[in-house]
């Protein structure tokens, strides 16, 4: 079965592979949900997030979200806007994306890159994609951007083979499901809850929700985000998410408990995380 | 091109979530004009409680030191709380109502906004949050307390910048999870569609009644409209009846702050285009598309990005933008204060600033319409350190705070009001 389903366009004349199909497909086959991993570029600097993110795809991690850190994060909770403040203070540019996406092209996992517009349109369209295409990127996911403000990367991304990731609300109407994952490629990113990136307690049944209306309208794979922090949540979500994205968490972990300096440490504590949600996206638990 | 652009600019750039919001306050706002009870309730409101129509006033002896130009003021500062945004504000807070909502929320700069959507949640019954830049908040304790009194809960921003657009941010945040029942009462003709049309909208009613006052009072249409442009929706009320008026030339003022080889907030000479909350319009940026930071003696102009219709009337050239200094607004200030005795908004006189340059310019047979969109007795802290008038006052802290932050993200001077 295909999961690369796109009512907007055909897939173009790019490279197909470079996307994440394959590898949801594959997790489909080991009959568990793929385990998405979100980190910001140059948190805590440009090297220790890239090696950060090596170590995520080596302890479990199917898919990288490669943050780019932006000045007005207003879907980011305060976790991923201290990280990103720091990140923008310690220097690090949109270029640095690409040398994160190609490191972890290279650990064996397809790089998304999560960013606001503006950043993407800053440099350019067309531009950026075939730049991300070039660096072994899978991708885009745009958390401000709706399908139809996005003639101009459905384009783009339709001629570089790049996967477009929109987003899904419990808000969304029918009408809007349709729209969105019609323009989808890739996956459908169905935001668990109402709010910003942030652990949470519990997800919710509106995830749940979300996921069989978007279910019902797609062939595309739908992954859950928002709120999973722990290897027993990710069970939850896997029983019926196709995906399960987890970010303020990794980014807790590597943010370390004070322990200024000991990077080490931090990057074994994301390994640890990373390997406690790989087994919760293999078990699948009724919640 | 989807809905609500202005050629090129506006749009809808915000998370997924908020479109059925915005699909909903759109269609609320549409009907709601279209309806007689709506309207008839709103423009109650503008008599009975801000004191519409606000009236006009010439000012010759200010004039003299403009070439000899009629200059004429549109007087937004004498309604109730002080400023133009009242308009705004009553007519989103009448639609929070009408779309069965019991919330609002609010970003502001240093207080104008603020206090005006306290206000009227005040008068509606309304529950009320303000964001504010944690910077703002330390130099405008007494607004926080006008907004407090009046029963807002008034909520600091730490993070970022700490300054306007940080409490943007931070008001978009808790509508995304609010949005059930809360409404983002927005200050200005930025933010996505619905929100720049019809925050025009409810500000339009500047310029129709100044357009008929100025042709009673001098038989004729003005040669120029002046208004000043932080988002720009003094600007956008008093232009909008006056752009089919082909013989009237329109002309926005910008925060030239420093001028633009220091800190400005001078867009329209020195920013490009691109996307900041929620909608596409010219953004101080740099090379890489992060927002820099604006300045401006002014806190109410002091914003990196414009309303987007602004964008697209300067490059339609259907509108002029020009820009005037802290310096040169503050000139402004004190001649008004001083020929005509009428202290006005920092904000407003930039808009003054500019109107003396056209008068020069154009000479004695020209009629200059300025929007004096708001009163200066909040101003009153900067004025008295810009010319040293307390200085007998100054050193005590507990009475004049300093206007000055630790913060480093305290660039802009947050003394002032939005």
């Amino acid at each position: 079965m295909s999961t690369e389903v796109t009512a907007s366009a055909e897939p173009g004349t790019g490279d197909t592979d470079r996307g994440v199909a394959s590898v949801i497909e594959r997790c489909r086959a080991e009959g568990r949900a793929a385990l998405v991993g979100y980190l910001p570029v140059g948190f805590p600097d440009v090297e220790t997030s890239i090696r950060a993110m090596v170590a995520m795809v080596e302890s479990g991690v199917d898919i990288v979200e490669i943050g780019l850190p932006y000045s007005d994060p207003v879907i980011d909770g305060p976790v991923i806007q201290r990280a990103t403040e720091a990140a923008l203070r310690a220097g690090t540019h949109v270029v640095d994306g690409f040398r994160a996406a190609r490191a972890v092209r290279d650990a064996g996992a397809p790089p998304l890159v999560m960013s606001y517009w503006n950043l993407i349109l800053r440099r350019g369209v067309d531009r950026y994609a075939a730049e991300l295409a070039a660096a072994g990127g899978a991708g885009l996911i745009t958390p401000d951007l709706i399908p139809d403000e996005a003639a101009d990367w459905i384009a783009a991304s339709d001629r570089e083979g790049l996967d477009r990731v929109f987003l899904v609300a419990p808000s969304s109407t029918p009408e809007r499901l349709s729209r969105v994952t019609a323009a989808s490629r890739g996956f459908v990113y169905a935001a668990s809850t109402m709010g910003v990136t942030g652990e949470r307690a519990s997800v919710g049944p509106a995830a749940r929700d979300l996921v069989e209306r978007t279910r019902a309208l797609t062939e595309l794979p739908v992954c859950v985000g928002l709120g999973v922090s722990n290897g027993d949540q990710a069970a939850e979500l896997a029983e019926y998410a196709d995906g399960v994205i987890v970010g303020t968490a990794f980014v807790r972990a590597l943010t370390g408990d004070g322990q200024d300096g000991d990077v080490e440490a931090r990057l074994e504590a994301v390994r640890e995380l990373a390997r406690d949600l790989a087994r919760g996206v293999r078990e699948r638990r009724q919640s | 091109m989807t809905a609500g652009r202005f050629g090129d600019f506006g749009g809808r750039y915000v998370p997924e979530a908020l479109i059925p919001a915005l699909d909903e306050l759109d269609e609320a706002r549409r009907s709601a004009m279209a309806d007689p009870t709506f309207l008839d309730e709103l423009d109650r409101l503008h008599r009975t409680y801000t004191g519409r129509p606000s009236i006009i006033t010439e000012v010759p002896r200010f004039a003299e030191h403009a070439g000899g130009a009629r200059i004429i003021l549109k007087r937004e500062d004498l309604n109730h709380t002080g400023s133009h945004k009242i308009n705004n504000v009553l007519a989103q807070a009448l639609l929070t109502k009408r779309m069965g909502k019991t919330r609002v929320i609010a970003e502001t700069g240093a207080g104008q906004h603020g206090v005006a959507t306290a206000t009227a949640a005040a008068l509606m019954g309304l529950d009320c949050t303000v964001y504010m830049g944690k910077v703002d908040t330390e130099r405008q304790a007494l607004n926080v307390a006008r907004m407090r009194m009046l029963g807002a809960e008034v909520v600091p921003v730490d993070h970022g910048s700490a300054t306007l657009k940080d409490a943007i941010n931070e008001a978009l945040r808790d509508w995304v999870a609010a949005v059930d029942t809360t409404h983002y009462l927005i200050g200005t003709v930025t933010g996505p569609h619905p929100f720049p049309e019809m925050v025009r909208d409810f500000h339009r009613i500047i310029g129709v009644e100044a357009r008929e006052q100025v042709l009673e009072h001098t038989g004729r249409l003005p040669d120029v409209v002046v208004a000043c442009v932080g988002g720009g929706s003094n600007a956008m009320g008093i232009f909008h009846r006056f752009i089919e008026d082909e013989g009237v030339r329109l002309v926005g003022v910008e925060a030239g702050g420093e001028g633009l080889e220091g800190r400005h907030a001078a867009r329209f000479a020195s920013a490009t285009p691109g996307v900041l909350h929620g909608a596409m319009s010219y953004l101080m940026q740099d090379e890489d598309g992060q927002t820099v930071e604006s300045h401006s003696v002014s806190a109410g102009l002091d914003y990196p990005s414009v309303g987007p219709e602004h964008s697209y009337l300067r490059d339609t050239g259907r509108a002029e933008y020009v820009y005037a200094t802290d310096d040169e607004a503050m000139e402004a200030f004190a001649l008004l204060c001083r020929t005509e005795g009428i202290i006005p908004a920092l904000e407003s006189a930039h808009g003054l600033a500019g109107a003396l340059h056209l008068g020069r310019e154009l000479g004695p047979d020209a009629i200059i319409l300025v929007n004096l969109s708001g009163r200066g007795d909040k101003d009153m802290h900067t004025a008295a350190e810009w010319f040293g008038l307390v200085d007998d006052v100054v050193e005590d802290d507990e009475i004049v705070p300093p206007g000055e932050s630790d913060d480093p993200g305290a660039t802009g001077d947050g003394r002032t009001q939005l």
